[in-house]
């Protein structure tokens, strides 16, 4: 939350000697809320003035980057409880879990088939963050450690992504960060017994801390002793078991960062997708929705990453501005003359659920996109952005007629009731309804063309 | 440090709206089912307390459906064919109360006959004690032609009729007036329309607890998220005091995950897609979970993995801090 005028003012020296270029301090002050000038311009302002108003201008929920070259994971700076108040602005990173004990091969093998995945969703291709390796071993001896550090070493191997090391040893931890280099890692985790030395192993190896506690109070009180020491990139581990609980101490904390700007929970969130039956995917569901800034899953599976990630997609997409493609003629396996002309809208969605099964039947067809803007065939014919005046103004526009040597075009069937008033629009044109779905387009093209 | 969360205070709730009559009332429940009645956002119980937790619907119809995935056909096997097996299987598997959807046309291929869907949902209300939501097929003079007579034949048992739509709800309201039922009444994802239609359905005199908003679901991947920022920005409306948006919810996530192809189809899809059946479980499980972040009352569920799932879900969100 930035001071207003009146606050900065107070922080300055108040002799209006106008070296700053303003007539007063005041006038300065006011320039300074408003975002017109730097601080910098004021010789006189004290360090203890300073660091109040850079801390001020601090977005509420500061800003984690975890990365490793040609690689970047973000979460932070979001400044609404609702993405319809204006958009989420960072999708939480989605990491995938090896436990040290799992050994090397097994974990080369696992990291390598998660690192591989990437699967299309309109246009896009939707891929696993990273990695989280956990130093499982259950003591803290130096074999311990070494098994750790082999694990990490195996997992860097098989992976360039950034990588989160899970574990309380700092022992542990400081072996595996040791074989890293060139990169900033997440640490997890910090608690009452080991903030100190984790502290210092996440300075020394430039890696942000994870700060783990049983209640929000004591959380507070962790990050500040970490902060004290001089480390600032830390995330907070809300330590919840139940769905209920955790989404009341996700939703509290950005409560507190937006709304009070509560510093010591100012922070992203992280979330470990955890249990059987299919529990896992409905904890990262939530943490998609509700406010995580990285959620580990515990295994990997491509019927599990590919909803979460698609989720994520359509969570984080700013409400202002829907996906959509560029109005056109899309040319789909081949078409010849004699090969149909469908239409639809240019919404990403609507685009590619035709695009995709008219490809996928290996059906040739002329496919009109036409500028709806942006908006589904049902919406943007409610909304009156999709009716048989555009669609005869985009065929004609796009010359469609000039490519086809029969003069036939097919309309979506929730917009049937446009045939008639089509057929007025284009009188050389034979209209044809579709199916609604775009499931049944092949076989409509099949047997009704 | 002792810290004081920011707590909301709200002055609108949620309307708390029941289903189903037992003998008592007129009906032949079993049981009855509350839903709404929450002064808050969704779960937020640190705030005030949730009286009721949201409930799970199992969609069925009146004969087996030739369009379903696969996937359907084979979790529910020989019940699809006679609906009061079907609800007996759905109330089995974990249903809270039973959507029995109307079929556009009959076995034959000719439209449904009223006499076949009073049959239909009387066969339902015999089998099972669930509370009851009947959907007709979606045409808007089928579904008065059907709707009527189920209505008139089942007074007092308290079932909801729907699906009202500004094109077509007087009808529906009149007879779910007359014979002591609901309604539900959906929108397409636009908050103003659906203040419009409660608007109009009251107008009509229907009482505020007989209406249950549908603000039409998109599924994960195909529009999810339009119908999650309404359905926040009408419970937000509610809370702050507008009557016209305080109707409980109720979405349609197993109809619309189940038309996905990632539901549908398993041959012919990309590798990266997995293991088709739990990928359309994730499907209609994650697109519900969603929703329930959004304040759905109730959900309306197809294959029975899905209702374990969200059942565990639900019962996890009730846990209070």
């Amino acid at each position: 939350m930035a001071l207003s005028g009146i606050q900065i003012y107070k922080l300055l020296p108040r002799t209006n000697c106008k070296e700053c270029g303003f007539p007063t301090c005041l006038a300065f002050a006011m320039k300074l809320a408003a975002k017109q000038a730097e601080l910098s311009a004021c010789p006189y302002v004290s360090e203890e003035s300073k660091k109040q108003l850079a801390e001020s201008s601090q977005p509420p929920i500061r800003l984690i980057s975890v990365k490793v070259i040609g690689y970047e994971v973000r979460a932070g700076n979001e400044t609404v409880m609702f993405r319809h108040e204006k958009t989420f602005f960072n999708r939480p990173g989605i990491f995938v879990k090896v436990k040290a004990s799992e050994g090397e091969e097994a974990i080369k093998a696992k990291v390598g088939a998660a690192d591989a995945f990437k699967v299309n969703y309109v246009g896009i291709d939707l891929i696993v963050d990273g990695f989280a390796v956990e130093a499982d071993g259950a003591d803290a001896s130096p074999g311990s450690a070494q098994a750790f550090a082999t694990a990490v070493k195996a997992a860097r191997a098989a992976t360039k992504r950034p990588l989160i090391l899970v574990g309380k040893d700092p022992a542990a931890l400081g072996a595996g960060l040791g074989t890293l280099s060139g990169e900033n890692a997440l640490l997890y985790a910090a608690n009452s017994a080991n903030w100190e030395a984790m502290t210092e192993l996440a300075k020394q190896h430039h890696a942000s801390l994870a700060v783990s506690a049983e209640s929000l109070d004591a959380l507070a009180d962790l990050t500040e002793k970490v902060k004290g020491k001089g480390l600032e990139d830390i995330v907070l581990d809300l330590k919840s078991t139940k769905l209920g609980p955790h989404l009341a101490l996700s939703t509290q904390v950005r409560r507190l960062a937006l709304k009070s700007n509560f510093r010591p929970l100012g922070y992203p969130v992280i979330t470990f997708a955890e249990g059987g039956d299919g529990r896992d995917s409905v904890v990262a569901a939530q943490a998609i929705a509700k406010y995580a800034g990285f959620i580990v899953l515990d295994r990997f599976a491509p019927e599990l990453v590919y909803p979460l990630l698609v989720l994520r997609q359509n969570i984080y997409t700013d409400p202002q501005k829907p996906i959509q493609v560029q109005p056109a003629i899309y040319e789909i396996n081949n078409p010849k003359p004699e090969s149909p002309v469908l239409v639809t809208t240019n919404f990403s969605i609507t685009y590619f659920s035709v695009a995709n099964e008219v490809e996928g039947s290996g059906l040739p067809a002329w496919l009109v996109v036409c500028d709806a803007e942006g908006m589904s065939v049902l919406t943007a014919w409610a909304a009156g952005k999709f009716d048989a005046e555009r669609i005869a103004k985009t065929i004609k526009g796009f010359n469609v007629a000039d490519k086809v040597s029969k003069k036939r075009v097919v309309i979506p069937g929730h917009v049937a009731v446009l045939s008639g008033e089509l057929e007025a629009e284009l009188p050389d044109w034979e209209i044809r309804v579709g199916p609604r779905e775009a499931v049944d387009l092949p076989a409509f093209m099949k047997q009704a063309l | 440090m002792p810290i004081e969360i920011p707590k909301d205070k709200w002055p609108g709730k949620i309307r708390t709206v029941t289903l189903g009559a037992t003998a008592a009332e007129g009906g032949t429940r079993a049981k009855t089912i509350t839903v709404g009645g929450e002064g808050t956002l969704p779960f937020m119980h640190f705030e005030t307390p949730t009286p009721n937790r949201p409930v799970i619907a199992i969609e069925i119809k009146d004969h087996k459906p030739d369009d379903w995935s696969p996937l359907l056909v084979e979790v529910w096997g020989e019940a699809m064919n006679d609906p009061a097996a079907w609800a007996n299987a759905a109330e089995a598997a974990g249903a809270d109360l039973i959507v029995l959807a109307l079929s556009v046309t009959g076995l034959d291929g000719k439209p449904t006959k009223p006499e076949a869907a009073v049959a239909a949902v009387k066969a339902v209300l015999g089998a099972t004690g669930l509370p009851l939501i009947i959907f007709g097929p979606g045409q808007a003079e089928l579904d008065n032609e059907l709707l009527v007579p189920v209505s008139e034949a089942t007074k007092g048992e308290r079932l909801a009729l729907g699906i009202c739509e500004d094109k077509n709800y007087r009808t529906i309201v009149a007879t779910a007036m007359a014979n002591g039922h609901l309604v539900t009444a959906r929108t397409p994802m636009d908050v103003n329309l659906s203040k419009q239609l409660n608007i109009l359905i009251s107008d009509m005199g229907m009482s505020g607890d007989r209406i249950i908003m549908d603000p039409t679901t998109g599924a994960l991947g195909y529009g999810i998220e339009y119908g999650y920022s309404v359905m926040e920005r009408l419970r937000m409306a509610a809370l702050q005091g507008d009557a016209m948006t305080q109707s409980p919810m109720i979405v349609t996530t197993g109809f619309e995950s189940w038309k996905t192809k990632e539901a549908k189809v398993g041959q012919g899809v990309p590798v990266s897609w997995g293991d088709w059946k739990e990928r359309a479980i994730n499907w209609e499980t994650l697109t519900t979970v969603a929703l329930l972040e959004s304040g759905a009352a109730i959900v309306v569920l197809r294959h029975p993995e899905s209702v374990k799932r969200v059942k565990a879900a639900i019962e996890e969100l009730m846990v209070a801090a």
